[in-house]
């Protein structure tokens, strides 16, 4: 299954290529790819409960990490809604963006995130599941922020990318510390990080059980936009349409949904897990429905209505009963399907018209009939009317509820509050914007090209036909992909018609009614809504988002603290910090093991005696210096006198280095000393005697430091051996060179790398003040 | 510096100045030497010839752009330790014609490796160098 992941990827990097050769056309090509990656999985249609398929590549063996993968029910049913969904939305993008010259980065950008989002749902790997999990949220951020020339692009990318990487770190904390339970229980280090091995054994007896599920929830719950880590979602509007639909309808935020759906066999049994995802399901199902009538902004709209469902689908995995999952397959199919094809309308009309404010559409029907079918058809599955998928969903969900034997009732009426609401905002998005009379904004409006009618169409008719033949879902993948969230075989027969029973009866019943307030809240939204969204806009000042800027900003101005404490811009400061770092570091140590001093021989020659004493002269007379011309070249000499010990001492290659170095240092010193202003001693004489003292100290410590490995009686096998092996194996005679080229090149690898990034670096802030001189000048 | 006689000496001493670099890069196997010291010989001889000269004709004398040089050094480098992978050995294991030159001088991956070095001192140096004596 590798490779499923990898072809998308591939084509992903050579999507812009692409796009120069082809045009608008890339994206009509890259369709192909999902497409075929659906039929592949199509062919294993029907599935059959329980059945897998699964591939392991080693990866990191001594980790027991490998790339497993597994196909079954939970998997193929999101591969296909990834794959599926995915070449709508990318036929869609090839019209919608058609004249951008920036087409090939959307569509590259697209084909990585399917691609992530494919390695997601396959994978069996703890970790490799968290590598992808990243994956999407980097190719989502590079999507939201997709116009990176528009500020608020950018905020809401962040906002993104920060609230979801920090639940990616907390998903990834309780990813190892379930590892680690799962060693603690037996199983061995590879058992240990695949999902299905996991879901075998019991782990609820170990320790780190409740923190592992705490912390994977909230990691789903980041992705997922669940209460209060909801905000990220509607300011994710931001991005262009096509990214909306893919990313915030059907995928990325799906993401959490599936990564408890296929944690369900390992977590289900948990009290803990039943309620928070109950609890904080049911919360954000009602919230975010309510607060979904408050927006104007069609894409936000739906953004909310989003959150809400999934809350809906959090809450039902909660639950947890067999009902409740086999709701959740049918709730979580259906939304995909609705939600897209809603998705893409907001985008045609938005293409049409030039605006996407609900109140200032209206009266479309006419000129955009396809667009307006579609849009009607998908808005009845979301409203939950028969006879469509949405509806089926929504009859499992309050079968399900009324299954419960504690709960059920709060549940049911949260349910059937958030269902008005969803009900409302349903014909909101379509009554409002193609009924009534013609808005001014609607008469330049044409009908959407045909690749961006064929997404919607296609989806919300597929959700017709589903609610129509409820056999061909549930045969084909339902009852596969239920058993795989119950871990046990659970046996899905969807109708519409459930005959004349009283639980049967009763859901139909709160359906019904459930309709009619949702109607009548649609009747009177027009008046409401401006009071709504001045309390929407009241929470959303306290609430979460509040939060997050609050942290963020605080964030800010610390980084901005620090900086102002350290970066003081004084050369001095750095040189005394840089200085007193190594005196308070090494002082210690250096005191505990007092250099031995026997291998100091007596027998001192004269001409060394002299050298040293000419070199601490130099230093000496370079700190008395009172012109910077005559300070660098004592340090010159100083330098020049080391190289000749270095000589002395039979380190020739050392002593070379030394000389040129110097000789260097000199010129460099001398072409910045010619630019800097007259040297004139201003500092007091407390102050110099403070940096001499730094200075000596900071001068003896290294003295010591040298002295104390002079005295260690270090085994010499490495250097022998070094010196051995030098010429059979590396054909040299020169065992520095040998060690710099050869046998520790990959540090002299780093080490150039560092001197080109210097280079770079200095080359870089010279030119800069340059520009901002010139800059200067001009104004 | 508009000396006559550093101008004269300068244009006789930077070709031997490169020679020797070039010397010293290539015998560092054997003897004292090697990429890096070659590498700021060569530094030596071009800071010599913009002091002499100006910073512009260096750059003449140079040919190629200090950044090019770095990137150019940096990519021998690591394409030298990428070779070892063709013939299935681990990255940085050095390979080795069988062929021998005089002087006990062997042609292989590690005296590429050395290149790049030199390569990248020169470009690094001369690129603050030259860029600081235009200023």
């Amino acid at each position: 299954m590798l490779w499923m992941i990898l072809i998308p990827l591939a084509a992903a990097a050579a999507a812009p290529f692409f796009r120069r050769l082809l045009g608008a056309h890339v994206a009509t090509l890259l369709a192909v790819v999902p497409i075929g990656l659906a039929a592949v999985i199509a062919t294993g249609l029907p599935l059959e409960p329980g059945a897998t398929w699964t591939e392991a590549v080693p990866w990191i063996p001594d980790l027991g990490v490998a790339l497993a993968f597994r196909l079954d029910g939970l998997s193929a049913t999101f591969g296909l809604l990834i794959c599926g969904v995915g070449a709508l939305v990318l036929l869609y993008a090839g019209a919608y963006m058609r004249t951008d010259p920036r087409l090939g980065r959307l569509c590259g950008l697209l084909l990585l995130f399917l691609g992530a989002m494919l390695g997601v749902v396959f994978s069996d790997d703890v970790f490799v599941l968290f590598v992808f999990w990243e994956l999407t949220s980097i190719a989502s951020y590079l999507l939201i922020g997709f116009k990176h020339d528009k500020h608020d692009a950018r905020d809401a990318a962040r906002q993104a990318l920060l609230v979801t990487g920090a639940g990616g770190l907390t998903l990834l904390a309780g990813l190892v510390l379930l590892t680690i339970a799962a060693s603690q229980a037996g199983l061995s280090m590879e058992q240990a990080s695949r999902i299905s091995a996991l879901a075998a054994v019991d782990l609820s007896g170990q320790a780190l059980f409740v923190p592992a599920l705490l912390l994977i929830v909230l990691g789903a719950f980041s992705k997922s936009a669940q209460m209060p880590l909801h905000f990220w979602l509607p300011n994710a509007m931001t991005a262009p349409t096509p990214v909306s639909a893919y990313l915030h309808s059907a995928t990325m935020v799906k993401a959490g949904v599936f990564l408890l759906a296929r944690f369900n066999p390992v977590f289900g049994e948990s009290l803990w897990w039943h309620l928070l995802l109950t609890a904080t399901g049911a919360v954000t199902m009602l919230v975010a429905a309510a607060m979904a009538a408050g927006q104007t902004d069609l894409k936000r709209i739906l953004a909310y209505t989003t959150v809400s469902v999934l809350g809906t689908l959090t809450m039902l995995i909660g639950v947890g009963t067999e009902l409740a999952i086999k709701a959740a397959v049918v709730y979580l199919v259906a939304h995909a399907c609705y939600k897209a094809a809603l998705f893409m309308i907001a985008g045609s009309l938005e293409h049409a018209t030039g605006t996407r404010d609900i109140r200032q559409l209206s009266g479309l029907f006419r000129t955009m009939p396809v667009t307006a079918i579609s849009g009607i058809l998908a808005a009845l599955s979301m409203a939950g009317a028969p006879p469509l998928f949405g509806f089926l969903g929504k009859e499992l969900l309050l079968k399900a509820k009324l299954d419960l034997e504690y709960l059920g009732v709060v549940l049911i009426l949260a349910a059937s509050l958030a269902n008005v609401f969803l009900i409302a905002m349903a014909l909101v998005v379509v009554v409002w914007p193609f009924f009534g009379r013609r808005s001014p904004a609607a008469h330049s409006a044409h009908e959407a090209p045909l690749l961006m009618l064929l997404g919607p169409l296609l989806l919300a008719v597929a959700g017709l036909f589903v609610g129509l033949i409820p056999g061909t879902f549930d045969s084909a993948l339902g009852s596969a992909m239920a058993t795989a969230i119950g871990g046990r075989p659970i046996a899905m027969e969807l109708k519409l018609w459930h005959g004349v029973s009283p639980v049967a009866l009763t859901a139909l019943g709160i359906s019904v009614v459930t309709l009619i307030i949702g109607f009548v809240l649609f009747l009177r939204l027009r008046d409401w809504l401006a009071h709504i969204a001045v309390a929407v806009a009241r929470i959303g000042r306290r609430g979460p988002a509040r939060i997050y800027e609050l942290i963020f900003a605080g964030v800010l101005a610390s980084a901005d603290g620090v900086t102002r404490l350290t970066q003081t811009g004084s050369l001095r400061q750095y040189v005394r910090v840089v200085l007193l770092a190594l005196v308070v570091t090494c002082l210690y140590p250096l005191i505990r093991s007092f250099p031995v001093l026997d291998r100091l021989s007596s027998s001192w020659q004269w001409h060394e005696v002299l050298l040293v004493l000419l070199t601490f002269v130099g230093a000496v007379a370079a700190s008395f210096s009172r012109s910077r011309l005559s300070a660098v070249a004592l340090l010159g000499i100083t330098g020049l006198l080391i190289a000749v010990l270095f000589a002395l001492f039979s380190a020739p290659d050392l002593a070379i280095t030394q000389i040129m170095v110097e000789a260097l240092t000199v010129i460099l010193l001398v072409l910045v000393l010619y630019r800097l202003p007259e040297f004139t001693p201003l500092r007091t004489r407390l102050a110099r005697l403070g940096d001499a003292l730094v200075a000596a100290t900071a001068g003896a410590i290294m003295a010591g430091l040298v002295l104390a490995t002079a005295g260690l009686h270090l085994p010499p096998v490495v250097s022998e051996q070094l010196a051995r092996m030098s010429k059979p194996e590396a054909y040299g005679r020169n065992v520095v060179n040998v060690i710099l080229v050869d046998f520790r090149a990959l540090d002299t690898l780093g080490e150039i790398t560092v001197v080109a990034v210097a280079g770079l670096g200095v080359y870089a802030l010279i030119k800069l003040r340059r520009r901002r001189r010139a800059e200067g000048d001009a104004s | 510096m508009n000396s006559l006689v550093f101008q004269a000496t300068t244009r006789a001493v930077t070709p031997l100045l490169l020679a020797f670099s070039l010397f010293m890069l290539v015998r560092g196997h054997n003897e004292p030497g090697g990429g890096f010291i070659g590498g700021l010989l060569a530094v030596t001889a071009f800071a010599l010839y913009a002091l002499a000269f100006d910073a512009r004709q260096a750059r003449t004398l140079l040919r190629v752009s200090p950044r090019t040089l770095t990137a150019i050094g940096l990519l021998l480098a690591t394409a030298s330790g990428c070779m070892a992978w063709l013939a299935g050995q681990p990255f940085m294991l050095g390979l080795w014609l069988p062929v021998g030159l005089p002087a006990e001088l062997k042609l292989g991956t590690v005296l590429l490796f050395d290149v790049g070095v030199y390569l990248v001192v020169l470009g690094a140096a001369l690129l603050v160098l030259l860029t600081l004596s235009e200023e």
